[in-house]
């Protein structure tokens, strides 16, 4: 029931006064919501006996003056009515801006726009869901953004008190405990019982979030704090105070780096290392001082392809590992039976026994039970708990001053194996492509060398993952900037990409980059709406589908499972192929308002075509061009 | 018949002859390529080697694929991998040299230095 009660706007007030000789972010969070308060006119005091129906100052426009102080510039969100007024007090009380609102039509891509969004902007969007039936078709998105330590901020709507749900279906959209259900795959959830609460806590989540190992985290937002007015003093925003990136000590590096100098063989393995380009200039300066080769997991751009040690490790013959970021170290070091032997032997180690592990991560500062992305147990000899970019200066240092001339000479003579093995590598590459050059279906080869030709002279960011495309431009293109690959889901949960891209696409918008997306067929069917957004935000992005009809790495297992069974292996098509009828990706794209091109079955009219759309995107459009492809390379 | 026989035995010599030169070429029976086209679809190989043979998560194997005992060994006895163990009843040897002779066929790709978008590349 409303009440005739207003904002005390001098409690405001007090409050950013509060906050006055802070860090600059404060004073950013001081400033808006200064600007918001004036903005806003002063609700009427009503009287007498006449029932007041209207709210002037709900408590979600204070919500939304916590978020904006945040500086998040999206909100993302398939309409939920249980966030129906901090719905409008963003588009009205925020003007829609900064946060806008991106209208989702799923709550998956709600989540997996800000996945791909913060692994270009380095900071979190939001996701405002139903805490209920929202939630759920949310989670696996979250479970993504949680594995690929991303940041996100889930908002979801909720109805705590019995008495204030209006009809059958705001129960069912209710829940006792609404963040249980991605309580095993978020850092850190709250359920605020006042806009004070929420304050705190929506600072503390963003602050949690942005912490090292990232993560999503998720604040509920109660209906009733949402909808009624303001009744609380004094209420205040907190300062933001971000945690520095937890760095590995100077003890353990001085040990770490003493092995690394004397090692024969070392190998760098990185996992999640770069978190901007600063991360990549390091890890090359740490690769360049030692004259070690990287080898890249390719879950976010950590260092040139160019470099003359890119992917030149083995190993194999290592001496000295060291795993920066790495999820899953003892799968990197063994090998399990492969699927073609039935019931599985002890792992061999394919690490030399003598060889030592190194590992920096700050996955070993926070860990959880139930979901087991933690991978098997790390044996490292020196595990060093801490943020692998924020450590790499002290490593750096502490290896540069054990360096003596003999070591020297012998790392520069290393180097130069490495990059012979570098550019034997790119030969091999180039040689490799050719196979199947005129084949129809095409080959991913074919398509990234005609794709890479066109865009080598552009600001361009590949969004799409390109593990399902056998790794083709990562093998045919220079990538030497951050922004130019962002990594794959982080769980392996299909549909992922889509969504993902063109939140990563929103993200380039503004800084003028042509962004590509290579988009699995399959991904694509699971939230394809997220086409229309792209189109409704005028998100410009070239999609090309990987369109192999198929999932075909499924196809592979059942294909094998019929074979040790003795049976028909050409029934493996059942069940995992998309054929009868074929889908129809270009009249996909033009049913949710974009252009449209393909199929496209003859390799000579990739090339045109893509010149054709590189031309619309650069009008700030989207545009995606369907190309049938080989089923696995 | 001595008439028939004279004209028939050079011919017949002739092709033994051919037979046999093509088995020492390729140490095995010759097999039906269309055939083995047909086959290296239905029987779901192209999804990982390729349409062609040409490979991506599978191996290459055409062009020039590998002499055609060793081909069936792999397919029968694969070495530790993802490559599914197929036994003669789920492909029978005689499907099995079809798509080997399919695979035969497959034309030479072009070299990098002639294809211009690669050779850029270089």
């Amino acid at each position: 029931m409303a009440t005739s009660k207003n904002t005390d706007r001098r409690g405001f007030l007090k409050g950013a006064a509060a906050l006055a000789g802070t860090a600059p972010i404060a004073l950013a969070q001081q400033t808006q919501l200064a600007q918001n308060r004036a903005a806003s006119a002063p609700a009427e005091v009503s009287g007498g006996a006449v029932e007041v129906l209207t709210n002037e100052r709900p408590g979600a426009d204070f919500m939304l003056d916590v978020i904006k102080s945040l500086g998040i510039e999206y909100a993302a969100a398939n309409p939920a009515s249980s966030c129906r007024a901090l719905h409008e007090s963003m588009i009205n009380y925020g003007a829609n801006k900064n946060p806008e609102l991106l209208t989702a039509l799923h709550e998956e891509s709600s989540v997996a726009l800000g996945h791909g969004y913060a692994k270009i902007e380095g900071k979190p969007m939001i996701a405002m869901v139903h805490g209920t039936v929202g939630t759920q078709h949310a989670s696996m998105a979250i479970y993504n953004a949680y594995c690929d330590r991303v940041p996100a901020i889930v908002i979801l709507g909720n109805e705590m008190d019995a008495n204030a749900r209006r009809g059958y279906v705001e129960w069912t959209h209710s829940a006792q405990d609404a963040a249980s259900i991605i309580r095993d795959f978020t850092k850190w959830d709250d359920n605020p019982a006042s806009l004070q609460h929420f304050a705190e806590s929506f600072v503390r989540a963003y602050k949690i979030a942005m912490t090292p190992p990232m993560g999503p985290v998720a604040i509920i937002a109660s209906g009733k704090l949402q909808e009624e007015p303001i009744e609380e003093k004094d209420l205040r925003i907190p300062k933001l105070t971000p945690v520095l990136s937890p760095v590995g000590d100077s003890g353990s590096i001085a040990e770490a780096a003493r092995m690394l100098v004397n090692a024969e063989n070392p190998v760098i393995v990185a996992g999640r290392v770069a978190h901007n380009q600063e991360g990549m200039t390091l890890l090359a300066e740490l690769a360049d001082t030692l004259q070690a080769p990287v080898n890249d997991q390719r879950n976010r751009m950590n260092i040139a392809s160019s470099h003359p040690f890119y992917n030149t490790g083995s190993v194999a013959n290592a001496d000295v590992l060291l795993a920066l970021e790495v999820e899953d170290v003892f799968g990197m070091t063994h090998r399990t039976s492969p699927l073609n032997r039935i019931g599985m032997d002890a792992p061999r180690k394919i690490l030399k026994d003598n060889a030592k592990i190194i590992s920096i991560t700050s996955l070993d500062l926070f860990q959880k039970s139930n979901y087991q992305d933690f991978a098997r147990y790390n044996e490292a000899d020196m595990a060093i708990p801490g943020d692998a970019q924020a450590t790499l200066p002290l490593l750096i240092e502490a290896c540069k001053k054990l360096i003596t001339s003999d070591r020297r000479i012998a790392m520069q003579a290393r180097g130069a194996r490495l990059t012979e093995q570098h550019k034997k590598n790119k030969e091999t590459s180039l040689a490799q492509a050719t196979l199947g050059w005129d084949s129809s279906p095409l080959t991913p080869a074919r398509i990234s060398a005609e794709l890479g030709a066109q865009i080598k002279n552009e600001d361009w960011s590949l969004v799409g993952n390109d593990m399902f495309f056998s790794r083709w431009p990562t093998r045919l293109w220079n990538f030497d900037k951050y922004y130019q690959f962002i990594g794959g889901s982080g769980g392996e949960g299909v549909g992922y990409g889509a969504p993902a891209a063109v939140g990563a696409a929103l993200a380039n918008k503004k800084h003028g980059r042509l962004t590509i997306n290579i988009q699995n067929d399959g991904d694509l069917n699971y939230a394809p709406g997220v086409l229309w957004s792209a189109v409704h935000h005028n998100v410009p992005m070239l999609t090309i589908m990987n369109n192999n009809r198929g999932y075909h790495q499924e196809v592979m297992f059942v294909t094998t499972m019929a074979a040790r069974a003795n049976r028909d292996v050409s029934r493996a098509g059942i069940g995992t192929k998309l054929e009868s009828p074929y889908i129809d990706y270009a009249s996909m794209a033009k049913a949710y308002g974009m252009m449209g091109i393909g199929p496209i079955t003859d390799p000579k009219d990739v090339g045109p075509a893509i010149k054709r759309a590189i031309e619309v995107v650069k009008r700030g459009e989207p545009v995606l061009i369907d190309t049938v492809t080989q089923g696995r390379g | 018949m001595k008439k028939l026989l004279l004209i028939v035995a050079p011919i017949v010599a002739s092709l033994a002859f051919g037979c046999v030169a093509m088995q020492a070429q390729n140490a095995a029976p010759a097999g039906d390529a269309a055939n083995g086209k047909k086959l290296w679809v239905k029987e779901n190989c192209y999804s990982c080697h390729g349409y062609d043979g040409h490979g991506g998560a599978g191996v290459k194997l055409a062009p020039k694929p590998i002499a055609q005992a060793a081909f069936i060994g792999i397919v029968r006895h694969p070495p530790k991998s993802a490559m599914p163990t197929f036994s003669a009843k789920v492909i029978p040897d005689s499907d099995l040299r079809d798509m080997w002779a399919y695979l035969n066929s497959v034309p030479a790709t072009p070299a990098v230095k002639d294809v211009p978008l690669l050779s850029a590349l270089q």
